[in-house]
């Protein structure tokens, strides 16, 4: 166990514990995890209006020069040099052998410029693995000192407008600097339209001060966050996501082109074809238990004989979907209506695969 | 004759003519946040001190509640079963846990009263 003076602070630290925020650590930074308003009505807060979450625990780094658009290309499975300026894209660092060592969202934002948003357990190693890819390449790998704020809702667009933010040119996975050192992009891990803003500390404060004066603005915490993007089907790295998965078991090819799959040009593509080749031994699914008991990461899942073929990732309640949720992986020999249960302090409950997104995603797009 | 009893795990035990009543204290359902699932004790099960009786899970996360006194299991609060955040709205109420009745009444000696835990969490 790390005890909390080894946990960082967030720079809004202040505004939290005057929010009388409960905190807990994670990824090693000391984080607000609730507040007196209850994970339930933040949750809901969120679904129904706008909720402000500090994600400065994530890392921007900056990747800038002559070589970026090939130095990512190489790096990640992605075409950098084909993504429109003013467009994010969801990649990978992988792994030699396709392990997900990170899910990145990737912004253009000039013609030798682009962001990187990269989760805060991971970053170090990201930069890192950056520093190491970047041999060779005319490129800038630059972190930057960023408070990262997220405002997520149905009601985010009219409170950014409100705020002076004209936000009606983006829609989703879309963005860019609309000053310098302002980053903002149309995306975030709710499955709700909304924004992630990354800015100097000094104007983060002004602006976070400014967001929660509006009535329709509520701190969110980080439990908060989890039962949204598990609602929503997103992926949490160290749980879902991990070096000893592949983009095939995650359900996550989506993400990477059949063009650059087969050009192969990035690190893991032999690995990763041949896993798409020889086929998946479990998949990733989304998981409801029949209950009102939630079944949680870790859980094992039996089939019908009491033989494990899978186990439970993340799992908690679903604030709007009304049920318990889970994530997980199931064997791919387990055919999907067969009977399924997870193993829970001895009992074994009855869970079913159910499609993700459990809550429709309600984002903009253009 | 009606006494009160807190232990360091943040439970209450109302005793009532030998029969008790063990809840979480308000502190207690504070530190857990909205409760979505209880999980109940079989009436007539037999509870050595310190068995973990119930389950109560946030959102987040699954907690023990620990039998502070030996005992069977007489009756569990059945309305938790679709309102578990009773707990969280009247945690030394309407939001009891189960009824037991005491293999030993001197378990209680070891507990605090209401001053002494209100001390201890401050």
């Amino acid at each position: 166990m790390t005890g909390p003076e080894a946990l960082a602070r967030l720079p809004l630290d202040d505004l939290h514990v005057g929010a009388n925020a409960r905190f807990g650590g994670f990824a090693g930074w000391n984080m607000p995890i609730t507040y007196p308003l209850g994970v339930l009505k933040e949750h809901q807060h969120t679904r129904e209006k706008a909720g402000l979450f500090d994600i400065s625990h994530m890392k921007l780094i900056a990747v800038h020069g002559e070589g970026a658009a090939e130095f990512l290309s190489a790096a990640c499975p992605l075409d950098a040099a084909a993504l429109d300026i003013g467009k994010s894209k969801y990649t990978f660092l992988l792994a030699d052998d396709a392990g997900i060592l990170d899910d990145l969202i990737v912004t253009r934002l000039a013609d030798q410029r682009y962001m990187v948003v990269a989760n805060a357990g991971n970053a170090a190693n990201d930069i890192a693995e950056f520093h190491r890819r970047a041999a060779g390449h005319a490129v800038t790998i630059e972190p930057l000192d960023r408070v990262f704020l997220a405002l997520q809702g149905r009601l985010a667009e009219a409170v950014l407008e409100q705020a002076g933010f004209d936000v009606s040119g983006l829609t989703f996975m879309t963005g860019g600097e609309p000053a310098p050192s302002i980053f903002m992009t149309r995306s975030g891990y709710t499955g709700e339209d909304g924004f992630e803003l990354g800015l100097p500390e000094r104007a983060a404060r002004a602006l976070a001060k400014r967001l929660l004066a509006d009535d329709r603005v509520q701190w969110i915490g980080l439990a908060a966050r989890d039962s949204l993007r598990l609602e929503a089907g997103l992926c949490l790295p160290g749980h879902d996501i991990d070096p000893t998965l592949t983009p095939v078991e995650a359900g996550l090819m989506w993400a990477i082109a059949k063009s650059i799959r087969e050009a192969g040009a990035f690190v893991g593509a032999g690995a990763l074809a041949k896993r798409l080749a020889d086929g998946a031994k479990t998949r990733r699914v989304g998981l409801k238990p029949e209950g009102r008991q939630p079944v949680r990461d870790g859980a094992p899942l039996l089939d019908g004989e009491g033989q494990i073929v899978g186990r439970v990732t993340s799992g908690g309640f679903g604030p709007s979907a009304g049920h318990p949720v889970a994530m997980g992986y199931v064997d791919r020999a387990h055919p999907g209506d067969a009977p399924l249960f997870a193993e829970v302090r001895g009992q074994k409950l009855p869970i079913s695969i159910h499609p993700l997104p459990f809550v429709p995603h309600r984002y903009r797009k253009g | 004759m009606t006494a009160l009893y807190f232990t360091e795990d943040h439970e209450w035990i109302r005793v009532d003519n030998g029969v008790a009543t063990v809840g979480i204290t308000n502190h207690a359902q504070e530190q857990l946040g909205d409760l979505v699932f209880v999980d109940l004790p079989e009436a007539g099960r037999a509870l050595a001190k310190g068995d973990a009786a119930v389950v109560v899970e946030s959102v987040k996360a699954a907690s023990d509640v620990y039998a502070p006194v030996a005992g069977t299991v007489n009756e569990v609060n059945a309305a938790l079963r679709d309102q578990p955040g009773l707990i969280n709205l009247d945690p030394m109420d309407g939001g009891w846990l189960w009824k037991m009745s005491l293999a030993d009444a001197g378990d209680l000696a070891g507990l605090m009263d209401e001053a002494a835990y209100n001390a201890m969490v401050g």
